[in-house]
């Protein structure tokens, strides 16, 4: 490393996948389309294991996440042994799998944080999104028993071109369950929502509305809902900080165990990646090859090397440079500033104005690799 | 922030000495924020009975200050807190 590559600090924040199986099936699932089967995720005194290796590099805060973090039995186990460690433990679910029962265990457990996910505001929307009957009805119901508990609770609505108009709904929702905070998220497009453009890719005119009904609905909502907001990406002038830059602030572990600087990391073929199984945790964040492939700017090539932006975005999103350019060193094509973005634009126009596609769920990872084979 | 109000840290938000920055930091859904000396002994004096007036003169009293000044200071880094929703208070 030279001078310009800043001195790597501790990780704050660990995506622990716990598992990719789920009940539901959403269009936009950000799990990658080659999920892991049940027997190749990694037990529980594994996962045990990376948690205190985790507390001890630094990290602070622990998602639990998946597909459904509540198909794994022992979450109440894990989540225990998270809060011994130190770390503070987020559960991101879409509820269902979580009975009264399993609720109070994971308070007893010492669970800090619930993120509750949101397809849409009305049973029909929600159901039809999540592919599955009954959920939105369920989720209300997990609501209730996470208010009566006293957990926090954070809203997490996911939006894009068929729910967008159920944004202030979504928020008076919030409200009424006293959540704390909602996150109004753009869909992203990676892995299963990369298939589903055509049907998701909001309108211009719907991306500048929902940054209306955000910033009036801050305003309005101030010390009673925190808004934290995703905007439509396709539709922006520079690209986010993904991650708050490569292999400087999180990462992630995937359900058979995989260390990843973010979760669509595996979409970049070029880079291979580390197990907890048979690396220390330490090692793979400040040795790991595919942690130093975009640390820093020294991997920047034009527009960015020289864009006063630099470390304000990192040049953006590698795994959307590599999907939509075909190179992970590239500008994100979000950007202004890149040669691509033109077209960006115009594929987004295009996407968002195309007519009668169907959703493409995702589906359920095999259950065995005798089944594949 | 009045005076007889009383400010607390509601669940989910808590204090953690950070072994490997060595630092206090208040953890709270989706945030780690890093304390300074001052955050932090501001933090430690919340037990959720005292008013606002009584911890302020408290900590005029441990590092002999004026008053008003610790309250001016800690009333917009309080503020701050229960914008995020990191803060509560009871009148």
């Amino acid at each position: 490393m030279n001078a310009q590559t800043p001195t790597v600090r501790p990780p704050i924040a660990m995506l622990a996948e716990l598992t990719h199986r789920c009940p539901l099936s959403c269009p936009y699932c950000s799990n990658p389309v080659e999920l892991a089967r049940i027997d190749q995720e990694i037990d529980t005194a594994t996962w045990k294991d990376v948690f205190r290796q985790a507390a001890d590099l630094g990290v602070l805060q622990l998602h639990l996440s998946g597909g459904e973090p509540a198909s794994r039995r022992d979450l109440e186990e894990l989540v225990a042994t998270a809060r011994e460690a130190g770390l503070y433990t987020n559960l991101i679910t879409s509820g269902i799998g979580l009975s009264e029962r399993r609720l109070k265990a994971l308070d007893e457990a010492g669970l800090d944080h619930i993120q509750l996910s949101l397809q849409g505001t009305t049973p029909e929307m929600a159901d039809e999104i999540g592919g599955y009957n009954g959920g939105f009805k369920r989720k209300m119901q997990v609501a209730e028993w996470i208010g009566a508990i006293g957990f926090p609770l954070t809203l997490n609505a996911v939006l894009h071109r068929r729910n967008l108009h159920q944004l202030p709904r979504a928020l008076e929702l919030a409200v009424e369950m006293g959540a704390r905070r909602i996150e109004v998220a753009t869909v992203q497009f990676h892995g299963w929502a990369l298939k589903n453009r055509d049907t998701l890719m909001p309108t211009m005119e719907q991306a500048r509305e929902a940054d209306r009904i955000v910033t009036e609905a801050r305003a309005r909502l101030r010390g009673t809902l925190v808004i934290d907001y995703v905007p439509a990406d396709y539709h922006s002038d520079y690209p986010k900080r993904c991650m708050g830059g490569w292999g400087s602030t999180g990462l992630n572990v995937t359900p058979d165990g995989k260390v990843l600087p973010c979760h669509a990391a595996e979409s970049i073929p070029h880079l291979s990646f580390d197990r907890v199984t048979e690396r220390p945790l330490r090692d793979i964040w400040y040795k790991g090859a595919a942690f130093n492939a975009y640390r820093g700017t020294d991997w920047m090539q034009e527009p960015c090397k020289s864009c006063e932006r630099k470390t304000v975005d990192f040049g953006g999103c590698r795994c959307q440079a590599m999907a939509i350019v075909g190179d992970p060193n590239a500008t994100d094509p979000v950007c202004i500033k890149s040669p691509h973005h033109g077209a960006l634009q115009a594929q987004a126009a295009a996407h968002s104005s195309s007519e009668g596609a169907d959703l493409v769920y995702r589906v359920s990872p095999k259950k065995t690799a005798e089944t594949i084979n | 922030m009045d005076g007889d109000e009383v400010p607390y840290l509601p669940r989910g938000v808590r204090l953690h000495h950070d072994k490997v920055r060595e630092s206090w930091v208040l953890l709270a859904p989706e945030r780690a924020i890093m304390l300074d000396q001052i955050g932090h002994a501001v933090l430690t004096e919340l037990d959720g009975t005292r008013s606002f007036a009584e911890i302020t003169a408290a900590l005029a009293e441990k590092y002999d200050a004026p008053q008003e000044e610790i309250a001016k200071d800690s009333a917009g880094f309080l503020r701050a807190l229960r914008d995020r929703r990191f803060l509560e208070v009871r009148e």
